[in-house]
């Protein structure tokens, strides 16, 4: 401390024994506790960690732009050689205009509603001293290196005129307009569909290597972060646990916590027939509790006494750091749930529950329609899960909301539930149809009165849907509540006094309160953080094999879909574009759409090879393009044909449909050709 | 709807202007002569198309015709209106944004609990209090706000500082919370932080990021508690004794001179559905979510 | 199921604990029970009767005998001051509830059925509110005479557009939320989803609006008082006891009309502090 080295800095950015607390309910609560780490000049750093556990105030702290109730307690920043926390205020105004930048997750908040977009880029070298003329053009400039394909009108809009990856790609270019030495990036990519999270992701690996800036790289999906950086933190509760080269910590982590969370995850294709996923036991240790010892030892199932009393430090372990007092014991962390998994296969006395006949769904009236479900036919077989897979827009929400009978489909098509129909709305459905399609939704928050109590939430839908009363009642609750893992202590609980994933348990208690037929899981664990998904994902195989219940399982993340379902329907605009079993549509051939989705997925092992990007908008369903409705972003499409004839469901196998006019055969065979591996020399040469 | 509510009441019109003990057949004759015998409807649209024709008809208790008192009385208000908007707008955005730059400091505390006080005070008493403050006891402000014949518009609006006084506590809580809840909205946002972390100085972000994202919403409060200080005027006018639109009404209710009560509170109505209409106007030309259409 | 009682008593110990450390409330409930102790005992304690008249002791400066002098008819301001808030503290509150009651009702329905109900009602609502209160309670009262029991419907039907605008604005967000889709997936009927799941959690705006509506109540029936068409005499009411005496203030009887006003203005003041207190507490 004190004396600052006046040469020119190693590291662009540098926290030293940084702590941060936030002053809630008139008590300093730690948020970052004794955060130490180094960004080399050029170097790209990725600090991955759950909800709460200080990531955010990271970036803040950085800019010293923390909340108004936010306070360093001891520790210093220093941003290129500067330190952060004592600069004046032009000093900390002239860092901010030339050294460092930051993009944040949610653009279309991140730009000024009220203001052009050509201004709000053109203020950076407004800041950095240009000439009015000169600004415009530099602005013009700038839009057009983050492929902006027609920066002149862009310049003209407002952010509201613009899809999410627009503005993300105008706020990335403001941020890089200055040519700062460090860029932050917290969550630049959460919240934009899977392709254009990928087109953004290239995006910024290619300037970087234009502009050449360090990166600090913040987010929760591992998978983005081992994609995108050189090296890694992991950081828990407002500590950094472990630290070292993205390929060695994610190959051979040596904290228990990275074990474990990496072993939460559906990797490789896993699926639910071979095996449960592991799980952290218990929640993350909320802001400010206090932590004499090891942060993950109530967690941990190695931990001993030493690690409840005594904080370990960040040990060197050769040129990477793990927080624990038994690094070499890490990877022999013993499973929280056994993976053998008594999942057997219903699947033997299959017969269709559902069956779906050219269901449309049509919004809107006049010249204004949106067809938000397009002509879908499917079924369902008793006790196996069907993957809804698909971007925003592509219908597969309003589908299931079909299903459930909250949105009547257009009249003409037809939904059989055991052979017979099945009104087109809730109110005209009897008891026994509405009790035996139920859903299970993304946000807890949402799903879950919070009003009530747990045992009034699922107790009264044991009373409506399963009609029970009384003693018979109690005891059909306890068995339910049980069988979802939670304890009757939880009963006496509203919804806020529960964790997230204790949240989503009473939810899926609910929905199987009147013994469902079927269960929509509409995204039932994106709400949910990484170390408790896995137990949810776990708890609806088990129940499905429990209860041979059927599920639709709608999901972004494609690890979960492969993990749960037994068939995958791909969905683009509203119109099924591949289906078939699980494997065969991972392993191809694939719909040009679905290997992009495949490969827009950033993979945690390497594994995977990228082929294909597609470019442009998603188009709106109000105006979908002619013919076939993904030729407008096609990277394989043939030519007229796909414009003017909308193509119908090949059979690449009997049971393996896919909707394009290349034949399957060929598909298969443009699919196998070895890729001419540009990307990934790209990512040999930064890595 | 004024037109049917004063319809609906009891007591016939001519029956409170001849007072109860009248005989029968005389109050009949005048019902007949007043028109009100006539079907409803057939009232309600010679009322309007009078109306509409500036011709509101006579008055009850004057025997005179409404429409030039109506516009004399308008007149007198919408001077008094005037000068209360003229001291109320500026303070209260200037204190709604001052608040909301040194929020739960012991500046935006003072300003907030004020306002928020001042607002909930009736006039009468705000008013009381002030014509002995600051009329009898200092004697800096005239406590009539009857200004002498041909003073010219300065003397006037000085006549009318105290008389407007509490409407302007009224408003001034409304627009600058109004304005110190847009304003936090706008600091707190991203688009702020975005600002600020391109370099600019706090003067630039506030002046060219914050203010105007902020002050839409203060933009329509302020035109919408136009028709507030209508019913504001009542109150006020009745205790300076001014002879505006408010008085006029009062008078006219405890008269029950029907034509006068209609005409003062359609012309009130009118007032504030057009203040509305400005308000939605004025909010649409400064947003241009709206102004461009939703986009996509 | 008396085990759930434990919850919302953790609930209502943690809002308890954040309206007591606002200053704001606790200043609003020590005025507001200051008048409320007055308006219930305050005739036992207070020098003279009320009502009592004294030719010829009329408009006596406030002196040791009358602290807060006398007015025209010779009666004790002082003690006119303490029980004056007796009616005003009964019919604003009636009011209120009036207001509330009606206003929650119909913004639970327009905001849950939307449609057509939904547009007549926010129409006549507009056009309701499109006139100042005071103006349509004013020809209310024209139109149906005075009393407590006019003044009370009145004014709680003039407040209960405003609260069923906020009721509905909270019920339109709410009614998006999953749970009600969830208790529709049970075949719950629309007045258990209203009544039931959507009401308890639009409580805590409503709570607020009927505080914040309360001190407008109070503000309502003093102005109408003050005009003539509220209560009337002989009540020793503050709105009441300023308009017969406010013409006299220019010839220095200061003391007829400043007592009252302080009077009032101190109650409304303590009410909208309880409800800024109440949204402090109940946002957090």
């Amino acid at each position: 401390m004190g004396c600052t080295v006046r040469s020119m800095p190693e590291s662009a950015l540098r926290f030293d024994r940084l702590s941060v607390a936030y002053r809630v309910g008139g008590q300093d609560r730690a948020v970052l506790r004794d955060l130490s780490l180094k960004i080399a000049r050029g170097e790209a750093y990725g600090l991955v960690g759950e909800s709460g556990c200080g990531k955010s105030t990271v970036a803040l702290t950085a800019v010293r732009y923390l909340p108004r109730n936010g306070r360093i307690i001891s520790g210093s920043v220093a941003l290129d050689g500067a330190d952060v926390m004592r600069l004046d205020k032009d000093a900390l105004r002239t860092l901010r205009a030339k050294t460092v930048s930051m993009v944040y997750q949610d653009p279309g908040k991140a730009l000024n509603p009220s203001i052009r977009i050509g201004s709000q880029v053109a203020e950076v070298f407004e800041v950095m001293g240009l000439p009015p003329a000169e600004r415009k053009t530099r602005a013009f400039e700038m839009l057009k290196k983050v492929r902006i394909a027609d920066p002149a009108s862009v310049m003209q809009r407002y952010p509201h005129q613009l899809s999410g990856g627009m503005q993300q790609r105008v706020a990335i270019a403001m941020a890089l307009a200055s040519d700062p030495t460090m860029l932050i990036l917290d969550e630049p990519t959460t919240g934009l569909d899977s392709t254009v999270e990928a087109e953004v992701l290239d995006l910024v690996t290619d300037l970087r290597r234009e502009f050449g800036a360090s990166i600090l790289f913040i987010s929760h999906n591992l998978a983005v972060v081992a994609k995108m950086c050189d090296r890694v933190g992991v950081l828990y509760a407002g500590m950094l646990v472990e630290e070292g080269p993205t390929e060695r910590i994610f190959t051979a982590p040596r904290h228990p916590y990275t074990v474990a969370l990496l072993r939460c995850l559906p990797r490789g294709g896993q699926r639910k027939d071979q095996g449960r996923l592991d799980t952290i036991p218990g929640i993350l240790p909320s802001p400010g509790a206090r932590l004499p010892g090891c942060p993950f030892a109530e967690r941990c199932a190695i931990a001993d006494a030493r690690c409840v009393s005594e904080l370990p430090p960040l040990r060197d372990l050769g040129g990477r750091f793990a927080r624990c007092h038994y690094p070499e014991r890490a990877v022999q962390l013993p499973r929280a749930t056994p993976a053998e998994a008594a999942v057997p296969n219903v699947r033997a006395i299959a017969d269709p529950v559902l069956k779906i006949a050219n269901v449309s769904k049509t919004y809107g009236q006049g010249d204004h329609r949106i067809r938000a479900v397009s002509d879908v036919s499917l079924t369902l077989m008793a006790g196996e899960t069907l993957g809804l897979v698909g971007e925003s827009g592509s219908g597969k929400t309003t589908f299931a909301r079909m299903l459930l009978g909250i949105v009547p489909p257009d009249p003409g098509g037809r939904i059989e539930l055991d052979g017979k129909p099945l009104a087109p709305s809730l109110g005209h459905r009897t008891p026994e149809q509405i009790k035996a399609v139920q859903i299970v939704f993304q946000n807890p928050d949402s799903a879950l009165n919070r009003a009530h109590t747990v045992a009034r939430i699922v107790g009264r839908a044991l009373r409506r849907l399963a009609g029970l009363r009384g003693a018979e009642l109690t005891r059909r609750l306890d068995g339910l509540i049980e069988a979802v893992r939670l304890t009757p202590r939880h009963l006496t609980l509203r919804p806020r006094q529960l964790s997230g994933g204790l949240k989503q348990r009473v939810a899926i208690a609910r929905s199987f309160a009147g013994d469902p037929r079927v269960v929509v899981c509409d995204e039932p664990t994106s709400a949910l953080d990484v170390s408790v998904q896995a137990a949810v994902l776990n708890l609806l195989a088990e129940l499905q094999s429990t209860h041979a219940v059927s599920y639709v399982l709608i999901s972004h993340d494609l690890g979960i879909v492969r993990y749960l379902s037994d068939r995958i329907a791909v969905l683009y605009l509203g119109r099924i574009m591949e289906i078939g079993p699980s494997e065969q549509v991972f392993q191809g051939p694939h719909h040009p759409y679905t290997e992009a989705l495949l490969s827009a997925v950033p993979d945690l092992d390497g594994t995977r090879k990228s082929r294909i990007r597609l470019t442009g908008e998603i188009p709106s369903a109000a105006n979908p393009p002619s013919g076939c409705v993904f030729q407008s972003r096609c990277p394989r499409k043939l030519g007229a044909i796909c414009e003017t004839t909308e193509p119908p469901l090949n059979e690449a196998t009997p049971l393996h449909l896919i909707r394009c006019h290349i034949p399957a055969a060929e598909l298969e065979n443009l699919q196998r050709r070895p890729n001419s591996g540009a990307r990934d020399l790209i990512r040999a040469e930064s890595s | 709807m004024v037109f049917l509510g004063s319809q609906v009441l009891p007591g016939s019109v001519a029956l409170s202007i001849l007072g109860p003990e009248a005989d029968p057949r005389s109050v009949e004759l005048l019902n007949h002569q007043l028109g009100v015998d006539r079907p409803l409807l057939v009232q309600w649209f010679g009322w309007i198309w009078h109306f509409l024709h500036g011709d509101m008809g006579l008055s009850y208790v004057h025997q005179a015709p409404v429409s030039p008192m109506v516009m004399q009385a308008l007149g007198y208000s919408l001077k008094l209106a005037a000068v209360a908007l003229l001291l109320v707008v500026p303070l209260g955005i200037v204190g709604g944004v001052v608040a909301a730059l040194k929020v739960n400091r012991p500046l935006d505390r003072i300003i907030s609990l004020g306002g928020l006080s001042a607002t909930v005070l009736p006039e009468f008493v705000s008013g009381i209090i002030l014509i002995l403050v600051l009329g009898i006891w200092l004697h800096w402000l005239p406590i009539s706000a009857a200004w002498p014949n041909g003073a010219d518009p300065l003397t006037q609006i000085y006549y009318l500082v105290l008389p407007s006084l509490p409407l302007v506590l009224v408003l001034f809580g409304y627009i600058s919370r109004m304005a110190r809840a847009g304003m936090i909205e706008a600091v707190e946002s991203d688009y702020t932080r975005t600002a600020v972390l391109k370099g600019l100085t706090w003067g630039q972000v506030v002046w060219r990021h914050v203010l105007r994202n902020a002050l839409l919403p203060t933009v329509t409060v302020v035109v919408t508690q136009a028709g507030y200080l209508m019913g504001g005027l009542v109150v006020i006018e009745t205790l300076f004794r001014y002879p505006g639109i408010g008085s006029l009404i009062f008078t006219a209710a405890t008269q029950k001179d029907f034509p006068i009560l209609e005409s003062g509170v359609f012309v009130v109505g009118t007032i504030f559905t057009m203040t509305t209409f400005l308000a939605d106007l004025s909010y649409s030309v400064l947003n241009p979510r709206i102004r461009m259409g939703t986009g996509q | 199921m008396t085990s759930i009682a434990a919850a919302p008593h953790a609930r209502r110990k943690e809002l308890l604990a954040a309206l007591l450390r606002s200053g704001s409330f606790l200043t609003g409930v020590i005025i507001v029970l200051f008048w409320i102790a007055c308006a219930l005992f305050g005739r036992h304690f207070v020098p003279y009767d009320p009502l009592a008249e004294d030719i010829l002791d009329s408009l006596a400066q406030p002196s040791a005998q009358h602290w807060f002098g006398t007015d025209p008819l010779g009666r004790d301001i002082f003690s006119r001051f303490i029980v004056g808030s007796r009616d005003i503290l009964t019919v604003a509150p009636l009011a209120t509830v009036l207001g509330t009651l009606i206003g929650t009702a119909l913004g639970l329905l327009t905001g849950y059925f939307r449609g057509i109900v939904d547009d007549v009602v926010s129409r006549l609502f507009e056009a309701f509110m499109a006139m100042p209160t005071i103006i349509v309670a004013l020809l209310a009262i024209v139109a149906l005479g005075t009393s407590k029991t006019t003044v009370i419907i009145v004014i709680g039907l003039a407040f209960a557009p405003s609260i069923a605008r906020t009721v509905r604005s909270a019920v339109l967000s709410e009614r998006e939320l999953d749970y009600v889709a969830a208790a529709k997936l049970r075949r719950e009927n629309a007045a258990h989803i209203m009544f039931v799941e959507i009401l308890p959690n639009v409580l805590p705006p409503v709570v607020v609006e009927s505080t914040v509506r309360l001190s407008y109540a109070i503000f309502g029936v003093a102005t109408l008082s003050f005009l003539g068409f509220g209560l009337q005499p002989p009540s020793p009411d503050w709105g009441l006891s300023i308009s017969a005496n406010y013409g006299m203030i220019a010839g220095g009887y200061w003391w007829t009309v400043l007592f009252d006003a302080l009077a009032i203005a101190s109650l409304v003041i303590g009410v909208n502090l309880i409800a800024d207190g109440l949204h402090g507490a109940l946002d957090a």
